[in-house]
């Protein structure tokens, strides 16, 4: 396994080799990198840390973004091939290996298409790449570069004299800069990028030959398993060692303040010494009751943020003619990935090697180092695909274990969580109440919108600096970034709405300058952030989908107010045009018939069809789209079936079609899972959703509902991010359409069959139709 | 050897191999650590997520609950142990084709439980299928794919 890195290491070019001695590199003069990163050995201004052709014509490039299965892999070796003009199967891209790649931060946030796949970065390099291998060409062959021609790495003369890449610069540094004038080619020259593709590890995964961070093994290596706390808070008072003495091959115990793991010789010895430890531990904190957490939440001290404030609001809302008021709650949820979390680590006395599936490879380095007392230098993290992680799972928290782990054994140790410890354990989605105000006129025209939610929230990214933000670091004795609370400033500047927390209906408008994507002028948009008693972290779409769920649901509740369509009465409080055409296209494709919400004859009995929308500015600029859903829901279960769903979506230049249908596809039917069924649960003392029986999720045994999507191809305007923006809208659709198929308006995710049921007697009663 | 370990024979995919561990040890530590297979993976140790299938006398079993000394003589098919990657099994072929997949670690039980239901019963219906793969989990949620992917291998079959 290691032989065959650092085989591969080094036939991919002598370049690399020099890079795996670049500690060496006199430090660049800026203190941070252009990804708000820190400095790091490979200077991302210069070419040869992005883009080597080896002596055979093969080109390796080096990124800092990674592929968890959304298909940056694929997407960025056809960025590669497009702009080298070579074929795809002569570039192997390196993902994420701190020894040889820039830092480029985390690959999160819907980031690494605009981030790699605009003027910057990925694509100057390769760009330059072209050009400076041109010029090379034009100078060997006498002929001017603009009457040169470049086909699969071989430049070409009129005259017909050739020459290859690897015979212009084989093996060797091109010792330049990026060149920010270097010409990306435009998406009509494109041959590569925006057609089509499987993502390239397919075969490879459906034979079972993949090789995922839970495949990785190394010589020596030995297996790991933590003990977590059976509470949450609780504290170690002793553990006793001789109370797994007696199992075979247990190398040893491992205790670190209230980390305590265990290390033996494979694994099944290690999962019955994890089960079998005694640790007498300190009662935990106690937790807030589940049933009414919300309150507690809004009881607590927060962080405040004010996004958008006209001032005007309260007078409007008193003058309007009425005023529609709602509550939304959304609860934490889960990652859960199917494979629970893996990380392999070999500590030396004077360094570290990690694998690891986590998505910041530098940041974990630098965490490593801090919890190791370990030169920054010495410490290596590589990037190994692990299962779907849709954020912040249990990664990073797993490849600390591992180093402790192997720290305190002076041996390779391989440790995968329980599914227990993934779960209880893992930095969830916050929970979220968000309380929505707003005025319509005499004509139904929104005239005051007023938007305030509470944000539970504990730790998160650890960052370059903060182990506590997650388990291990907290255990092993290091402080979470605390909340502090602080009232709002007056805003200031743009409107940044990369959480969503503003409705995409109010202007946004901050000194006279209106960022917002809608025309309501008189606004308000105040956050607060309050302490979590569990950990939270980015989950797919984090706070933009609970936000989403607010504005969007919201929305459907004015437009009923208002008796108008629902596509029509979006349209009319919009004004950024390319979420007017997503929301347009999804209404083309879904043959959308205008009529208010909800439908005349909605409550009566057997099944009850319903179609609801939602749309979104994915963070206010970072994608589009819209979705339709055509929902079924039996009235006497309360069950609810999505039927259809209809997508517009828009992402800028698509880099490949396939693998965007791929994340649109899954997103939705994530966000579905999310909508109907997913819900974090916890006791008195400890997280209780623990497994796939108290956690749910859906399975593949569904009724799979159809698909009908269409993509805005815009190749005028800069990439944006793809993988979150159709899974904030899910909610909100399938909620609307539930209101649509029977008048029940469900302001609490999930959309269990107990809360539709609830709802449908509620409807009844009041409307006097039922039998209370 | 520690003690409490025995030695034992388990045929995979083809292959017999001696190994020498606790009985009572899930299967899925010997494919995975022993043999180094990378089709069985662990994702939930408990029967609930299907990562870790296999097939065993024809069934789809799941290796992470099953003890290595329940599985006697038979043999143990594996999603690797279907075909290789120049010569995929045609249900792999499907997936290939239809790019049914994420990040693809929970393959085994998706293609394994399909293969079984579909080789127990060739003419399944969807039904059928879909209920076959009720306890089969994808948090990615490539149900679109995976589900054609099967239904084309399905139809294949049929003629």
């Amino acid at each position: 396994m290691i032989l065959s890195r650092r085989n591969f290491l080094k036939t991919s070019g002598a370049l690399v080799v020099s890079f795996s001695a670049a500690s060496a590199l006199k430090p660049f003069a800026i203190a941070q990198g252009p990804f708000g990163t820190h400095q790091s050995h490979i200077d991302p201004e210069k070419l040869d840390s992005w883009i080597a052709v080896g002596s055979e014509g093969t080109v390796t490039a080096f990124t800092g973004k990674c592929d968890f299965g959304q298909g940056m892999l694929t997407a960025q070796t056809q960025l590669v091939a497009e702009e080298l003009c070579i074929s795809l199967g002569r570039v192997k891209l390196v993902q994420c290996d701190t020894s040889v790649c820039p830092d480029q931060g985390t690959t999160s946030g819907s980031q690494s298409s605009p981030t790699n796949f605009n003027s910057d970065n990925l694509a100057l390099a390769a760009a330059t790449a072209r050009e400076t291998l041109l010029t090379m060409a034009a100078k060997q062959l006498g002929v001017p570069a603009d009457q040169l021609s470049v086909a699969d790495g071989i430049i070409s003369a009129p005259s017909g004299r050739q020459v290859k890449y690897e015979d212009l610069i084989g093996a060797k540094r091109f010792n330049i800069t990026l060149n920010s004038a270097a010409k990306r080619k435009t998406p009509t020259q494109w041959s590569v990028l925006g057609k089509p593709l499987r993502a390239l590890e397919t075969s490879s995964l459906m034979v079972g030959q993949f090789e995922f961070v839970q495949n990785v093994r190394v010589p020596g290596m030995l297996h790991g398993r933590v003990v977590r706390p059976p509470e949450v808070g609780a504290s170690v008072i002793s553990v006793d060692e001789s109370s797994v003495r007696h199992i075979p091959g247990i190398v040893k115990v491992v205790t670190r303040k209230d980390f305590v793991g265990v290390v033996a010789e494979n694994q099944w010895q290690a999962v019955e010494a994890s089960r079998q430890l005694k640790v007498t531990w300190k009662r935990g904190t106690g937790l807030p009751p589940q049933k009414t957490f919300f309150d507690t939440l809004r009881k607590n001290p927060s962080r405040d943020a004010l996004l958008v404030d006209s001032k005007d609001v309260e007078q409007q809302l008193a003058a309007a003619n009425r005023v529609v008021r709602a509550t939304y709650l959304y609860p934490y949820q889960m990652h859960g990935s199917i494979g629970t979390s893996c990380a392999v680590a070999d500590v030396r006395r004077n360094s570290a090697t990690l694998w690891s599936s986590t998505q910041s490879v530098y940041p974990t380095r630098s965490i490593v180092a801090q919890m190791l007392a370990l030169p920054l230098d010495s410490v290596r993290v590589i990037f190994v695909r692990g299962a779907g992680c849709y954020g912040l799972n249990g990664a990073d928290a797993v490849s600390f274990d591992a180093a402790l782990l192997s720290h305190a054994v002076g041996r390779p140790v391989r440790i995968q969580l329980s599914r227990q410890d993934e779960m209880a354990w893992e930095n969830f989605g916050s929970a979220c109440a968000i309380d929505q105000r707003a005025g319509i006129d005499a004509k139904g025209t929104i005239v005051a919108w007023d938007c305030e939610n509470w944000v539970a929230s504990r730790g998160g990214r650890p960052g370059y600096d903060k182990p506590g933000n997650v388990v291990t670091g907290v255990l092993a004795g290091y402080p979470t970034d605390p909340i502090k609370p602080r009232a709002a400033a007056e805003p200031t500047g743009e409107l940044r709405n990369g959480s969503n927390a503003a409705p995409s209906y109010v202007a946004g408008c901050i000194g006279g300058k209106c960022g917002g994507a809608g025309k309501v002028r008189s606004e308000r948009v105040l956050t607060h952030t309050v302490e979590s008693p569990f950990f939270t972290g980015p989950l797919r779409s984090p706070l933009r989908i609970q936000n989403t769920f607010a504005h969007e649901c919201f929305m459907d509740e004015l437009s009923a107010a208002a008796k108008a369509d629902p596509i029509a009465y979006r349209l009319q409080h919009l004004g950024d045009q390319r979420l007017i055409d997503v929301l347009k296209a999804a209404a083309r494709v879904a043959k959308w018939e205008s009529n208010p919400s909800p439908k005349p004859d909605s409550v009566g009995s057997g099944i009850a069809r319903g179609r609801g929308v939602a749309c979104v500015a994915y963070e206010g600029n970072n994608g589009y789209a819209a979705l339709i859903a055509d929902v079924n829901v039996d009235i006497a279960s309360g069950r609810v079936q999505p039927i259809k769903f209809f997508v517009g979506h828009d992402c800028g230049p698509i880099s490949n079609p396939d693998g965007l249908r791929n994340q649109i596809e899954g997103g939705v039917l994530q966000g579905m899972s999310r909508a109907l069924v997913e819900e974090v649960t916890w006791d008195g003392r400890c997280i209780t959703s623990v497994d796939w029986t108290t956690y749910n999720s859906l399975y593949l045994g569904i009724d799979v509902p159809e698909f009908e999507i269409e993509l805005i191809n815009r190749t005028d305007v800069p990439a944006t991010g793809a993988g979150e923006t159709a899974i904030t809208l899910v909610p909100a659709a399938i909620g609307n359409a539930i209101f649509d198929a029977t008048g029940v308006r469900l302001r609490e995710v999930p959309f269990t069959p107990e809360r539709v049921k609830a709802g449908l007697a509620a409807r009844l009663q009041q409307s006097g139709k039922g039998h209370a | 050897m520690p003690k409490n370990s025995s030695t034992i024979s388990v045929k995979v995919n083809g292959r017999v191999h001696r190994v020498n561990v606790n009985p009572e040890m899930p299967l899925l530590y010997v494919l995975a650590d022993d043999l180094g297979l990378r089709g069985p993976k662990f994702g939930c140790g408990m029967a609930q997520c299907g990562a870790c299938s296999v097939i065993l006398r024809r069934q789809v079993v799941r290796s992470c609950v099953m003890p290595v000394s329940a599985v006697g003589a038979d043999e143990i098919t594996t999603l690797e142990g279907l075909s290789t990657q120049e010569k995929p099994h045609p249900l792999q072929q499907a997936f290939i084709d239809e790019g049914a997949a994420q990040c693809g670690f929970c393959l085994s039980g998706v293609i394994l439980t399909a293969k079984a239901v579909l080789d127990e019963k060739p003419q399944a219906s969807e039904q059928e299928i879909r209920e076959a793969l009720g306890g089969v989990l994808c948090r990615c949620f490539a149900h679109v794919r995976m589900m054609r992917a099967i239904q084309k291998y399905s139809e294949m079959r049929k003629g």
